[in-house]
């Protein structure tokens, strides 16, 4: 296990170099809300998801829904270091022509499960694959992660209700709950708490964890695995920026790409 | 005169501006936002009355409402958010809570068409005028550049009844030096010509006049007016531009499907049908890219309405030697 912590650990590490470096490079992007994933994506594509990144369209794999569209960076250097498709491509991010659009689109890049980036609207697809899977007795199961600020959305709690009511505990939803949204801080912007509570109130299993723990991130995923009748919610506390210690809860980096000496600050303390 | 091509601020700084100076002279002004105030320039008046701003969140539906709610009780709200997010996730409160009972509510959408860039096409506009132009009562503006825009909103701000404007990201090539006499529903004649009109709005005004100096080598005189306004239609210069020139090109950064192209077809095709050409996106999204490059992947150029004019011409030929002929 502590082997394969540090592994883990390397990759993420590996992952947050890969977001800036290709942000850098695309000139454009959401550096702070990819890096306050990463740890929850690195824990997804190298641990929990049963995925074959060389057979995108197996029908038994779990599905992974970046609801958060503007996150997708992370997803992309996740995808890429598990084999979906060439870390070269990393580069093309956000230019003409390239599978690596700014936001996620379904049939652009293999892998990808649903086209978002209008936030509010990956938890209501991922109940319709849960429920698909549910009608054709397979076994997968679906995940979707969400920002905070994104939870905003009255579509985001029309589909909790929904997901609650028909028992769906092959959804697991995951918050990124980094106290950020794009204007500002959600406590000055509409306030949210109490977030687990409002979940559970909503008939959902809720657990709460420390979303830079990977440790804890894959008890979480664990823990969800077995909620039985209920769909199961992970609030991961995190930082927005994480890693980089210029851009950690600095929302002026919420939608701007770091510069050139920005880059190689940052992936001087990502060495 | 030769053109020469000069970037304005964006059309978007343009709202923000007067958005902001607007607020000290009418304080029944309210403005909102769903978490885009900075994006959108709703932010500068945020920055002068705090207290008559509202971030509601990333909640565009419950935006809406609150704004006919606001407007019920003797507000004036002025509300913004990208084009696509504003339009499509509130568009049923548009409809109920605004234009059903025409309440006097400004609908400001930045970030208009696919030049909005890298982002792609999830936070691009290419439906918001047919989704406006659907609203019974809405008046429905697009300006070219930063100048109009500026008289656009105060023009905006003084008509008593619902009004969508659609705002732009990149910087905008100057097309109006003066802009007295800008009025809602009232095309501005930028170039007169005799043998083709082209008509558009938005970023596609400046690529007109540059169509129509790379036509007048081939010996085509091309008239170009600014439609800013789709909706109440300037249908009197339409109608006169058919008559004197007998062909149109229209040009827009929007689908051809329920645009500025399919406004003026529809009152040519009442007043004076004459061919007409159409200059916009196709049946399809766009993509991730940089500005420039997305608007030349996408058609929304000089050359293609230099082309499309081509085209337009010569089907005016065709119908003139068919009707000398008697045919
Ligand atoms: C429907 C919709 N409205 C507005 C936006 C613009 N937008 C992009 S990111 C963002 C803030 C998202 O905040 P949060 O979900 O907390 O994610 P974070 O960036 O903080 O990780 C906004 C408002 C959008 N993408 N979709």
């Amino acid at each position: 296990m502590q082997t394969r912590l540090r592994e883990l650990t390397d990759t993420a590490r590996q992952i947050r170099r890969d977001i800036v470096t290709m942000l850098g490079e695309s000139g454009s992007g959401h550096p702070g809300t990819s890096l306050s994933t990463v740890e929850i994506v690195t824990a997804l594509y190298f641990d929990v998801l049963h995925h074959r990144p060389k057979d995108p369209a197996w029908a038994q794999r779990d599905r992974f829904i970046m609801s958060k569209g503007h996150g997708v960076p992370a997803q992309y250097a996740a995808m890429a270091r598990a084999g979906y498709f060439s870390t070269d491509l990393l580069k093309t991010l956000r230019k003409l022509g390239s599978p690596l659009q700014g936001h996620p689109v379904y049939g652009a890049t293999p892998g990808i499960e649903a086209s978002t980036g209008s936030l509010g609207q990956g938890l209501s697809i991922g109940i319709g694959i849960a429920l698909a899977g549910r009608l054709d007795k397979a076994a997968y199961r679906t995940y979707v992660l969400l920002g905070d600020g994104e939870c905003n959305e009255g579509q985001v709690w029309e589909a909790a209700a929904f997901a609650a009511h028909h028992k769906l505990d092959t959804l697991t939803a995951i918050v990124d709950a980094n106290g950020f949204q794009l204007d500002g801080r959600i406590s000055d912007i509409l306030e949210l708490e109490p977030l687990g509570g409002k979940w559970t109130s909503f008939g959902w299993e809720v657990r709460e964890i420390d979303g830079h723990d990977l440790g804890a991130v894959l008890d979480a995923f664990t823990w969800a695995r077995g909620t039985r009748g209920k769909p199961s919610l992970i609030v991961a506390r995190t930082v927005k920026g994480k890693g980089v210690s210029f851009m950690e809860n600095n929302n002026q980096f919420h939608g701007v790409a770091p510069t050139r000496e920005e880059v190689a600050k940052a992936l001087a303390e990502l060495a | 005169m030769p053109l020469t091509k000069r970037l304005g601020p964006a059309t978007r700084d343009a709202y923000g501006k007067v958005l902001a100076e607007l607020g000290a002279t009418r304080p029944e002004i309210v403005v909102l936002d769903a978490d885009l105030a900075k994006s959108t320039r709703s932010d500068d008046f945020r920055k002068r009355f705090p207290d008559r701003f509202f971030n509601v969140g990333i909640s565009e539906a419950n935006l809406v409402g609150i704004a006919g709610g606001l407007a019920a009780s003797g507000k004036v709200p002025f509300i913004s958010s990208f084009a696509c997010f504003l339009m499509c996730k509130g568009y049923d409160q548009l409809r109920m809570a605004i234009a059903y009972p025409r309440l006097n509510v400004k609908v400001v959408g930045s970030h208009g068409g696919i030049s909005a860039g890298e982002d792609g096409a999830s936070q691009m506009s290419i439906e918001d005028v047919a989704l406006a132009t659907s609203l019974p009562g809405f008046t429905v503006v697009v300006p070219a550049d930063a100048p109009s825009a500026e008289a656009l909103t105060r023009a905006m701000a003084a008509h008593p009844g619902p009004v969508y404007i659609r705002t732009g990201r990149p910087k905008a090539p100057i097309v109006h030096e003066k802009t007295e006499g800008l009025a809602l529903g009232k095309g501005v004649l930028l170039r007169d010509g005799t043998d083709l009109a082209l008509i558009a709005n938005g970023l596609m005004v400046w690529e007109a006049l540059e169509a129509a100096d790379r036509l007048q080598a081939d010996g085509v005189r091309a008239a170009v007016a600014d439609l800013h306004t789709i909706k109440p239609l300037d249908e009197k210069m339409v109608a006169d531009l058919a008559r004197r020139c007998g062909a149109i090109v229209c040009a827009e950064e929007h689908q051809v499907w329920g645009g500025l192209g399919s406004a003026v077809a529809r009152a040519v095709g009442e007043s004076c049908p004459v061919p007409i050409g159409f200059v916009g996106i196709a049946d399809t999204y766009a993509e991730s890219g940089d500005p420039d490059a997305l608007l030349r992947r996408y058609g929304l150029t000089a050359d293609r309405i230099v082309e499309v004019a081509r085209k337009t011409m010569q089907n005016k030929r065709q119908r003139q030697q068919a009707r000398a002929m008697g045919g």
